[in-house]
């Protein structure tokens, strides 16, 4: 990424795949904290990493399945609790699709 | 005796296991050090003052019916408030959960309460854990004990405030980057980071999850022994908690260590940019170790080797790596807060999803965790998921493999906790790459998996408690814990106590 590519529509973009509205004083400020963060963690670039097994976390674990059997789980009352609304036993959202779709 | 609040935890638990102080006494002595000093420290989001005292008369009730107690039992804690509890609010010091109930305890609340330890409140953090000086929060800035225009260090700076200034006699924190250490170093007081799988992690709110752990924040390193033992373990509901036997830790420290101890030195993290006093009491820790007997090694970690650039700030291959890797777990880790399943939602009208989804995440996130989830998403995107995210792990494992060759020569490696003591607040908040930096001795064992104890070692002219790092092996946390003891006694400081709270 060159520093000049961090342009105010990179920044929306992010935003946007990010699912965060930002104000215009944000696209400005992050713009300049990103690329600031971005030309720092280039320096990785440096390091020779061919044939380097990629270190996913520091365990030497895979694949913990458990027994398949049904165990106890959050029931319905508890697993609605904290919704910011809700009918009956479901989440309720705003209506989401436009009367032009 | 000394006043209640200055026991230890053993201290105290002994003296309510003898009946000399009852836990109803001791959790009210907590309470009234809240009361006073909190509002100065703001180290608390939440205080459970009521349920506190019940749990403290059940436990007496307990004692005087003569039935056997748990390990902790009548101890006072302080819980990080990323750390789920059935009881009262778990905000993780972030808007977008100022209202959430946790339906569960997490493991570790459990456990602490089957020891029949007592929850005096839930504490303040970086929001979601992101931060290096719990300026990041939703609810006020946590003020530093030893000096209340300073910062705490962070994440857990509410924990280590509340350890240091006598608000509850020992606390859980959790350390993604340092967020133990860090904050443990800046208020004088000891900060463990088990081994990665050491502790389950269930219900521990997931910022990093490959680099997260829970461990204790404590007065001394018996304390840490003690709440370590009682949180370690296997737990099924945690795919990624090891089933490894849980030794007993505390016990171990009385053990005289068997072999020479060898303590590492890092060629590569001597350098000008560390501040003259952290290398001075770096100086005094070898100093110790070599009069103790130990062997002293230099060993070397070149992927972790720091410099200064020509911007003047400090250069680190692992700071980078893990400001990859822990954005893009946070940026997947955060999708969750959507404003549907549970957390705030929006309340401005919205015309499709993506508005519900962003106006609501751009309400309920501070700019920390917004840059956080952005760096994350970008480093995982199409197109650039190679050169940064895959990258970084490549990196990682290379840093990994450095730090397996050092244990072949050492059983522990002494180094800075932080390159500098506690800071003045808003010092670094214009520039998040500065606070980044404040990691970069801590990051190294969260990116390996390998547990690391800060541990006080005096003061330095300015007043401010100065600190030194011990780091290990995966699962030895005994020699960690006993090489901190040996540390710890022939230093032999006591508890360090800020002036504040004789002014309280």
């Amino acid at each position: 990424m060159k520093q000049s590519e961090i342009n105010e529509e990179f920044i929306r973009h992010i935003a946007l795949i990010s699912r965060i509205e930002l104000t215009d004083e944000q696209i400005s400020r992050f713009g300049k904290q990103f690329a600031d963060i971005l030309s720092y963690v280039d320096m990785l670039k440096e390091l020779d990493t061919d044939g380097v097994e990629p270190m996913a976390h520091a365990l030497d674990i895979s694949n913990v399945l458990a027994d398949d059997k049904a165990g106890e789980s959050l029931s319905v009352e508890k697993a609605l609790a904290n919704a910011p609304a809700r009918l009956g036993n479901l989440y309720k959202v705003p209506k989401v699709i436009g009367e032009s779709q | 005796m000394s006043k209640i609040i200055e026991l230890s935890a053993l201290e105290l638990r002994d003296a309510i296991a003898t009946g000399e102080v009852s836990a109803t006494e001791a959790t009210r002595s907590y309470l009234d050090a809240i009361e006073s000093l909190n509002p100065k420290i703001c180290a608390y989001n939440q205080v459970f003052t009521e349920e506190a005292l019940q749990r403290a008369e059940q436990i007496d009730k307990k004692r005087s019916a003569g039935e056997q107690l748990g390990l902790l039992a009548g101890l006072p804690l302080a819980i990080k408030d990323n750390i789920c509890t059935s009881f009262g609010l778990t905000t993780c010091s972030s808007r977008i959960l100022d209202n959430f109930r946790s339906p569960y305890d997490a493991t570790v609340v459990e456990k602490l309460i089957e020891a029949d330890a007592i929850i005096l409140g839930k504490t303040n953090m970086d929001e979601f854990a992101m931060g290096s000086s719990t300026e990041n929060s939703a609810f006020g800035i946590t003020r530093n004990p030893w000096d209340t225009s300073r910062v705490p260090g962070g994440s857990s700076g509410g924990s280590a405030a509340a350890v240091a200034g006598r608000m509850c006699v020992a606390a859980l924190g959790s350390d993604t980057g340092g967020s133990i250490r860090q904050p443990a170093a800046f208020c004088g007081v000891v900060g463990l980071k088990p081994t990665y799988g050491r502790v389950s992690r269930y219900g521990l709110v997931a910022y990093g999850s490959s680099l997260d752990q829970i461990g204790p924040i404590t007065r001394d390193v018996k304390d840490a022994a003690l709440l370590l033992e009682v949180i370690a373990g296997h737990d099924a509901r945690d795919s990624t908690s090891v089933d490894e036997p849980v030794p007993n830790y505390l016990a171990a420290l009385d053990d005289s260590i068997n072999k020479r101890l060898r303590v590492g030195i890092v060629k590569e993290f001597q350098h000008d940019s560390i501040d003259q006093e952290v290398i001075d009491a770096l100086e005094k820790a070898i100093e110790i170790f070599d009069k103790a007997g130990a062997e002293i090694i230099e060993v070397s970690l070149p992927h972790s080797r720091i410099d200064i650039d020509s911007a003047g700030r400090i250069t680190s291959y692992a700071i980078a790596c893990y400001y990859l890797i822990a954005t893009s777990e946070a940026s997947s880790n955060l999708a969750r807060y959507d404003g549907v399943h549970y957390g705030r939602r929006t309340s401005q009208k919205v015309n499709d999803i993506i508005e519900l989804y962003s106006k609501t995440r751009a309400e309920g996130f501070g700019d920390e965790v917004k840059r956080r989830i952005m760096l994350g998403t970008y480093a995982l995107s199409a197109g650039y998921y190679d050169a940064y995210y895959l990258k970084a792990l490549k990196v990682r494992r290379l840093i990994k493999n450095d730090f397996d060759a050092a244990f072949e020569k050492c059983d522990v490696l002494l180094c800075p906790t932080a390159p500098e003591l506690a800071f003045p607040i808003g010092q670094k908040t214009d520039d998040p790459l500065k606070m980044y930096l404040s990691d970069v001795f801590t990051i190294g064992a969260n990116l390996a998996g390998i547990p690391g104890i800060s541990i006080p070692v005096g003061l330095s002219k300015s007043n401010l408690p100065l600190a030194v790092q011990l780091l290990a092996n995966v699962f030895d946390e005994q020699t960690l814990l006993q090489a901190a003891r040996v540390l710890e006694q022939t230093i032999g400081l006591g508890q360090l106590k800020p002036e504040l709270i004789e002014d309280a």
